[in-house]
Order: structure tokens, then sequence, then C-alpha cells
């Protein structure tokens, strides 16, 4: 199969869940006790305003009713009035949208950097000590709660420690981001790290077992150059695709991320949302992360095609 | 996140047929020191009310952010409460919900994995496709947002985790019983004429069941951490009740002048987090063959 086949291929693929993701979404507010409207505006809204919302979010029509209109707006990518702030729900998404794209990115940069070198240290040689201490790294990271890991950076290299990096904020500029996000970037990083340390160890001990490594100590190639050209190839792809079977992990850590480290992106806007009972925004952003978190599937799926044309023909 | 984590370990273990719960489990040390772990913090959480040594919603507001001291061995709080008794109240209550969260999940994962693999086709598509629905939404998202429509109470939080976790057990279920039933076991006990549902129950799952046990140890900690997350965010465990989240977040508002306030309750679910990985680690261990 060639790519443009297999990418029209994954994209048909992923209408079903596209789908089964908005009708999830489009139910959520069924799931709300009693009358939605009433419950969203508080005891104290005016009969007008929840007839006003009712007629909205056509809660008086049919169920399928509901859907099709829901569809119908969502694809001009109408999510909605925020009840609070009374502007769309999607100018609120998209404003707040490249901070969290920051933080995901920079953070999974970061995860890299700690977890690639760490898993190769204990691949290279199997039950060994360090193996050993690196194979710990998982089992005590992963019972880390990322925002109390976020609160010990913020007192370690934030208020104490000549107060390295800024407390909160996201910066101005290029360089004002890569520094005033790299403690939030580093919690992100420590919360994912353990599961791709655990993952490219096993891939990595995996790869150096099979039979094109042994032919290349055979040949006489030194450890080093095995490890480096001909395991380590094999090892960005396991990297490419354990990071993107992750990423709803990720994108759930940036959310209370974000809290802890006053960050002005969309988890926040959600918690703050939540709090507001400003019901539109919150559906907005949980159908955004849904679509990303499906967009990102495709994107790894893609990339690890290129990177190993075999997973086509499957 | 769950899901994530299934799916890590899924591929860090291998999946081959397993025999019984050896008599070796002592001399496991990760099973033996998760259990000490586990077990110390289970009858702290257990006898909260005989050893706490004051009411942890008691205030004392002539004595608010004390330092540790013989009096109060964690020192007290914003409001002068006992941070040692708090300690154990919240381990009580967090500990309870991780632990019943799971229960949901893991019974109704593994029924539909098993059907899902057993008979396959139209359920197993519906399943599946089911399954990659919920996987889409990021954990941490969806659970927060069914939190919110649901409102908050602990019933609600079990919900959320069910209507979320269910799919982690599913895939590790239905992947070790689409092995188990080309076994030459399975094949007998079909040639023998035995009913599709009896050899689901007495000789597949019997069999199959021991992987989603070692992932339930990592759920748990995911489930605690789920728990004292919300706490955090205000939308958990509703005050006066302790939680190990809402403490933290309370601690944050005074970091810079009593550090401790909010290192204490991580460290604890760090602690117990640890202990249960060593458990599940180790189970992981005794259930391999030979």
């Amino acid at each position: 199969m060639d790519l443009p086949a297999y990418v029209a291929r994954r994209l048909l693929q992923m209408v079903p869940v596209v789908l089964g993701v908005t009708i999830l979404v489009f139910f959520m507010i069924h799931l709300v006790p009693g009358d939605p409207a009433r419950t969203m505006l508080g005891t104290h809204a005016s009969p007008e305003r929840i007839a006003l919302l009712h007629k909205e979010w056509g809660l008086d029509e049919s169920l399928p009713a509901q859907y099709v209109k829901f569809m119908q707006r969502l694809v001009h990518g109408d999510l909605g009035n925020s009840l609070f702030y009374r502007v769309p729900a999607r100018e609120l998404i998209v404003d707040r949208l490249p901070v969290t794209l920051w933080l995901i990115g920079y953070g999974t940069g970061l995860s890299i950097l700690i977890a690639l070198p760490l898993a190769a240290i204990a691949a290279s040689k199997r039950d060994a000590a360090r193996d050993q201490v690196v194979r710990v790294v998982p089992l005590i990271g992963l019972g880390f709660p990322s925002f109390w890991v976020g609160i010990m950076l913020l007192l370690a290299f934030g208020l104490n420690m000549g107060r390295l990096f800024p407390v909160g904020g996201y910066g101005e500029g290029f360089t004002g981001h890569l520094r005033s996000m790299f403690l939030p970037a580093l919690t992100v990083a420590i919360a994912i790290s353990p599961i791709l340390i655990r993952s490219l160890r096993a891939s990595l001990l995996n790869v150096l077992e099979s039979d094109y490594i042994t032919t290349a100590r055979a040949k006489g190639l030194p450890e080093r150059r095995v490890l480096v050209r001909h395991a380590m190839r094999n090892a960005v792809i396991s990297t490419v695709t354990i990071l993107g079977v992750n990423i709803g992990y990720l994108v759930g850590g940036t959310l209370v991320i974000e809290q802890v480290f006053a960050l002005p992106g969309v988890g926040q806007l959600m918690i703050n949302s939540i709090f507001q009972r400003d019901f539109p925004v919150v559906q907005g952003v949980t159908l955004v992360f849904a679509i990303l978190v499906v967009l990102v599937y495709l994107i790894t799926d893609v990339v690890h095609s290129l990177l190993d044309p075999r997973v086509r023909f499957e | 996140m769950s899901v994530a984590a299934a799916d890590a370990f899924v591929e860090a273990e291998i999946a081959e047929p397993r025999h019984g719960f050896r008599t070796r489990w002592y001399r496991t040390p990760a099973f033996v020191a998760g259990c000490v772990i586990v077990g110390t913090i289970l009858a702290l959480a257990i006898l909260a009310p005989v050893i706490a040594p004051y009411d942890p919603n008691k205030q004392d507001l002539q004595n608010i952010l004390a330092d540790p001291s013989s009096k109060h061995w964690l020192g007290t709080d914003q409001l002068g409460r006992d941070v040692w008794s708090r300690m154990l109240y919240a381990a009580r209550i967090d500990l309870r919900v991780g632990f019943l969260a799971v229960f949901l999940p893991f019974v109704i994962g593994t029924t539909l994995g098993a059907i899902s693999g057993y008979y396959g086709r139209f359920g197993d598509t519906i399943i599946s496709r089911l399954a990659e629905v919920v996987v889409a939404f990021p954990f941490f998202v969806l659970v927060i947002a069914m939190v919110f429509v649901l409102g908050p109470g602990t019933r609600n939080i079990y919900l959320a985790i069910t209507v979320v976790g269910w799919v982690s057990y599913m895939r590790i279920i239905r992947g070790e019983v689409l092995v188990a039933k080309r076994q030459e076991y399975t094949l007998a006990a079909q040639a023998a004429g035995l009913s599709n549902a009896r050899i689901i129950v007495r000789h597949l799952l019997p069999n199959v069941i021991t992987q989603a046990i070692v992932f339930a140890m990592s759920d748990i900690v995911l489930d605690i951490l789920l728990i004292v997350t919300l706490g955090y965010l205000g939308l958990g465990i509703q005050p006066p009740t302790p939680d190990w989240g809402a403490m933290i977040a309370e601690g944050q508002t005074f970091i810079t002048v009593k550090w401790q306030l909010s290192t204490i309750p991580g460290v604890a679910v760090v602690i117990t987090g640890l202990g249960l990985s060593l458990i599940g680690d180790g189970l992981a261990d005794l259930l391999r063959p030979e």
C-alpha cells in the first residue's frame, strides 16, 4: 500500500471514532441531573433566560433532532456561547490553545531527553546494576501526583535556589516562553517519563536480541556503533509510537499542571469554567481535547509508516 | 491515563500461560516490601480513630501554622488543625475510594474482554469501537467533565472512573483470551461439548485473570492519583473531610512560609503508590511461569 492510500484508509477509520466522540460529548448535557438549563444558570436565573437557553440548546426537541442541530453547528465550528463570558466558546478555546500546545510540545521534548538516554543505559546491559537502578524509576515515578511535582519544583527552583525560573505565566517571545515554561514542561516530562522509560527499555531489549543486531556484532562493529547506529534507529520508531499512544495521558496532565503554574491555557479555561458552571465551554474543551488526541493518533501512524514502511502492509 | 498505562504494561509484560500462585511469595522481595508498605498505611488508616491524637477537623485558631512539635507531630495547618490526624483520616477516604473504584471497571472490563475475545464478530466490533471512542478522551479530561455534569461526591467519582476505566481491563483480557482460545485445553473443552459460558468462566478466565489482577494494582495507584488530583482542583472529596489532594492545595497558599504543609501529603501519596507498584511487580514475578 502506498502512502496516500494508507493515509486515506486511516482517515476513513477515524470517522466512526470521531462520530462516537461527538455523540458522547453531545450526551454530556443529558447527564446533568434535573433541568440542565436551570442547573447551569443557578437558582436565581430568570425564567426568560432559562427559556432562552432551552431554545439555544434545543432541549425541547427530540434527541435525534438535537443531535443533528449539534452536528450542524459543529461542522461550522460553532461550539455554542459561553454562559459566563457571553462570547463564542470557540474563541475562548482558540485564544488559549497555543499555551497548551507549547506546554505539550515542550514537555514531550524534555521527556525524550530524559527517557531515551536512561532507557538506552538500562537496555545496554540487561539486569546489570545500571539496569536495576533505571527500572526503579518507573516504579516510583508512576505514583507521583503531577501537580505535587509541580509544586515541589516551584518550591525548589522558583522560590529557593536563586529563583532560577519564574513561578508562573507564559513569558514573552520564544526565549521568554522557553524560560517561563521550563518548570511546567519539566513537570509534564516527569509525569510521562516513567511510562516512556518502561516501554522504551522493553522495546530496546527486544531490538537488541534481534538477528540484525547479532549480525552487526558478528561483523565486528564496536558495541557503541551497534547501539547508536543500528538499535537507536528502531528505538526512535518506538519512541514515536509510545508517545502517540500516551498522548491522552500527556494532554490530561497539562490540565492540572496549567492550574499549578497559573498558565492561561485550555486546561485552566476548563477548570475555571467548571467553577463558573459554564457548560458550553467545558463541553467544547472536552471535544477539542478528544479531537486533538484522535489527530495525534493519526499523525503517529503516518509518521510510523514513514519511518517503518512495513506497517503499511500489515 | 489508565489506558495508556495499560498499553505500556501489556508491552512490558509478555503474555504467556500462567501457573498458580506458588508458595515462594515470601522470597520475592518486591512483593514483601510492597505488602509491608501498603499494610502499614492501611493499618494506620483503619486505626485512625484510635491513634489520631486530635479530631481532624478541630480548629485551634490560637495555634495556626505551628511547626512540628511533640504536641503536634507534623505541626498544624492554617486553621490550627493537627496535620498528623488529618493525614490519617485522609488516608481512610483516599485509600477506600482508590481500592473500591477499581472494582466495577475490573468486573465490567473483564466480562466484556472475555466476550469480545472469545466470540469475536459483531460483539467484538461494537465493544472495540466503543473502547476506541473512550480512549480518544484524555482520562483526566473525561473524568473531570463527568464529575462536573454529574456533580461532586464519591458516588459520581466511582461512576466516572467506571465509564473510563473498563477499557484497560477489556483490552488486557481480550488480548489474553484471543491467545488462550487457540490453545489445546480450550480446544479440548470445546471438543468435549462444554457450553461456551462454562468454557469462559471455568477454563479461560482462571488462566487469563492474573494479568488483570496485576494491572489492578497499577490501576489503584492511578485511581488514588485521580482522587487526589480531583481533591486538589476542588472537585473531589468535599471539605471538611480531609483528603491528601485538598491538603496539598491548601498548603500551596502557605508554601513560602510552611513548605511542609504541601510536601507531607504528597510524600504519603508517593509512598502508597510505591507500595502498590511493588506488590504489582512482585505479583507479576510470582505468577510468571517457571
